[in-house]
C-alpha cells in the first residue's frame, strides 16, 4: 500500500472540488443560467478584485515609492482599516479579560462577586448592542472598537478562568515542596500550566472580533471591508460583493493561521491529543 | 555538605508524637491516622509498607506539609513542620514534572527560586545530568520521556536543593519491573553517596526490603503503626536469600491480616 501519495496528487485531490464548482459556476453564467445582478460569474468576480486592489492613481515615481503605491489601492486600505480594528478591539477586550480571568480563576471570592453579572451578560452577543453603542460613543471608531472589545472580551475571560482552574494540584504541591510560593508561584507554575486554555482563549476572541468588525463597519464607519461590502449592496456591485466577502474570508485565514502558528511554537511541550 | 546534620547527628530527623489526623467532610469523620509515634534518624531508609487506603500517603503528606497533622508533635529537620519546603523534597509516582520547562528547567526550578548566580546553577545541573544518566536529555520536554527518565529528573530536581530529607510517595509505582529494580538500585546508589534520610511509601513488601533499614508496617483504617521491623542485610541485597525470603513471610502475613480487614470493610460497604 503506498503510504506517501504524491505533492501533484495531494494538491489535485484537495483543489479538485473547489475548481470544479468555479467552472461549473463560470459556465452557468456564462450560458446566462444567473443573471449578472444575481451572481456574478467567478471571471467577473476576479476582474473586479483586481480592480479593488489595483491603485487608485497612476504611478508617480516623484510623488511616492513604489510600495507604497502599490498598497494604495482600496482594498489595502479597507483591509488595513478592518485589521486594524480588529486588534484595537482585540487588545482592548484581552487587555481587561486576562486580568479579571486570572483573578476569577485564583480567587473563590471575586469569583463569585462577578460570575452571576457574567453568567447574565456572556449570552447577549455585541451585535444586540450596536444601538447602545452608537448612542453611548457615537460613529466612528469608537462604537466599533467598543463592539470588537466586547466580542473578544467573553471568549478570554472564560478560557483564562477555566485555565487557572484546570491547573494539576499536583504540579503546585510539586512547586511548593520545591520552595515556591504567592506570586513566583502565580508566574511560574499556574500562568505557564494555564496556558494552553488562555491561548485557546484568544484564538477564539480574534476570530469573534474578526466577525464583529464586519458587523460594526456596516454600521458605524466609512472604511474598512465591511463597509466596502455594504456600500457595494446600495450600488448594486454584486461582484465587488463576493470580492470582498472573499477578501474577508483570506484576511480571516491569514490572522487565524498566524495565531495557530504561534500557539503550537509556545505549546510546542504540551501532549498533542490528536 | 550540611553542616547542621553533623551537629545535630544524634537528634532524629523526623519526631513524631502521637499524631493524629482526621479528615471531615459534613457529617462523615475519616480518621486517617491515629496516634503515630515514630522517630527516624538521620541518614535512615525507612520504608512505610500496607495497603491502600491505609494512611500512607497521608503520613508523608504530613511530614511534607500539605497536610497537617490535626493532633500531635511533629517535627522534622528540627523544627515544627508547618508549610512545605525543599528540605522534604518530594517524589511523586505521577512524577509531577512541569511539561513546559525542559529537563534542565525542571532541574534547576529549586536553584532559580533560591536565586543563585547562573553558572552556579548551570554547573550543579550539569552535574545532577551525569550523575542520574540524564546528558543526552538537557533539552527535552517531560513528553518525549519514558516513566524511568521522568522520575530520574524528578530526584535530580529534588537532589538540587540538597535536602536532609528526600520523601518518595510510591514513586516506582508506575513503572515497569526492570525498571524499577534499576531506579531502585539508582537510588541506593545515591543514598549510599549522600546519605540523606529517606522515607519510602511503598504496597511493594519486596521493594521495601530490598531497600530499607526499617519497614513500619501500617494498619488500615485507622492508620496505626502496626509493627516495625528492622531489616538488617547488607546491600546489595540478595531476593532470593534465606533471610531475605523469611522476612518477606513476615511482612506478608503482616500486611495480608490488614489486607482481610479491608476486604471486609469494603464487602461491608456494599
Amino acid at each position: 500500500m503506498k503510504i506517501r501519495t504524491s505533492l501533484f496528487r495531494q494538491v489535485f485531490y484537495s483543489i479538485l472540488l473547489p475548481v470544479s464548482l468555479l467552472a461549473m459556476w463560470e459556465l452557468l453564467s456564462r450560458k446566462g443560467v444567473f443573471s449578472p445582478q444575481v451572481l456574478p460569474a467567478p471571471s467577473q468576480v476576479f476582474l473586479r478584485w483586481i480592480d479593488y486592489l489595483k491603485p487608485l492613481e497612476p504611478y508617480d515615481a516623484e510623488k511616492t515609492g513604489a510600495v507604497v503605491w502599490l498598497s494604495s489601492g482600496e482594498l489595502p486600505h479597507d483591509a488595513l482599516a478592518s485589521f486594524l480594528r480588529v486588534m484595537g478591539g482585540f487588545a482592548i477586550g484581552t487587555g481587561l479579560a486576562l486580568p479579571l480571568g486570572l483573578l476569577m480563576g485564583t480567587r473563590i471570592f471575586i469569583y463569585n462577586l462577578c460570575n452571576p453579572l457574567i453568567q447574565i451578560l456572556r449570552p447577549i452577543p455585541p451585535i444586540a448592542y450596536i444601538p447602545l453603542a452608537i448612542l453611548w460613543f457615537g460613529l466612528g471608531n469608537p462604537p466599533a472598537l467598543f463592539l470588537i472589545s466586547l466580542g473578544a472580551f467573553f471568549p478570554v475571560l472564560m478560557n483564562t478562568i477555566s485555565g487557572v482552574r484546570h491547573v494539576d494540584p499536583l504540579l503546585i504541591r510539586a512547586a511548593r515542596n520545591l520552595g515556591a510560593q504567592g506570586f513566583t508561584l502565580f508566574l511560574r507554575i499556574i500562568l505557564p500550566a494555564a496556558s494552553p486554555y488562555i491561548l485557546t482563549g484568544l484564538r477564539v476572541g480574534i476570530g469573534v472580533a474578526f466577525i464583529v468588525v464586519i458587523v460594526a463597519e456596516m454600521i458605524a464607519v466609512n472604511n474598512g471591508l465591511g463597509y466596502r461590502i455594504l456600500e457595494a449592496r446600495e450600488y448594486l456591485w454584486s461582484d465587488k460583493i463576493i470580492a470582498g466577502m472573499i477578501t474577508i474570508g483570506l484576511l480571516g485565514l491569514a490572522i487565524d493561521t498566524v495565531m495557530s502558528r504561534i500557539n503550537n511554537y509556545l505549546l510546542r511541550w504540551h501532549r498533542r491529543q490528536d | 555538605m550540611n553542616i547542621t546534620k553533623n551537629i545535630n547527628s544524634l537528634a532524629p530527623q523526623v519526631i513524631m508524637e502521637n499524631v493524629h489526623k482526621i479528615f471531615s467532610s459534613g457529617q462523615r469523620e475519616v480518621i486517617a491516622l491515629k496516634g503515630i509515634t515514630l522517630s527516624i534518624s538521620n541518614g535512615e531508609f525507612v520504608s512505610i509498607l500496607g495497603p491502600s487506603g491505609c494512611g500512607k500517603s497521608t503520613l508523608l503528606n504530613a511530614i511534607a506539609g500539605f497536610s497537617l497533622p490535626t493532633s500531635g508533635r511533629l517535627v522534622a529537620n528540627g523544627a515544627e513542620v508547618t508549610l512545605p519546603g525543599p528540605d522534604r523534597g518530594m517524589v511523586f509516582q505521577e512524577y509531577a514534572l512541569f511539561p513546559w520547562m525542559t529537563v534542565a528547567d525542571n532541574i534547576s526550578f529549586g536553584l532559580k527560586i533560591k536565586k543563585l548566580p547562573k553558572q552556579k546553577i548551570r554547573e550543579m545541573v550539569d552535574a545532577l545530568l551525569v550523575k542520574l544518566q540524564l546528558q543526552d536529555f538537557r533539552e527535552r520536554f517531560p513528553k518525549d520521556l519514558s516513566g524511568g527518565m521522568k522520575q530520574r529528573v524528578a530526584i535530580a530536581r529534588v537532589l538540587a536543593l540538597d535536602p536532609p530529607m528526600m520523601l518518595m510517595d510510591e514513586p516506582f509505582g508506575a513503572l515497569d519491573a526492570l525498571t524499577r529494580r534499576n531506579l531502585q538500585d539508582e537510588l541506593l546508589r545515591i543514598w549510599m553517596e549522600f546519605r540523606k534520610t529517606v522515607i519510602f511509601v511503598t504496597h511493594s513488601i519486596e521493594e521495601s526490603i530490598y531497600l530499607a533499614d526499617r519497614v513500619v508496617v501500617m494498619t488500615y483504617r485507622p492508620g496505626t503503626i502496626k509493627q516495625i521491623v528492622p531489616v538488617e542485610l547488607s546491600r546489595p541485597r540478595d531476593v532470593s536469600s534465606l533471610q531475605f525470603i523469611s522476612l518477606q513471610k513476615e511482612l506478608t502475613s503482616l500486611v495480608m491480616e490488614e489486607q482481610m480487614r479491608y476486604r471486609e470493610e469494603e464487602v461491608e460497604e456494599m
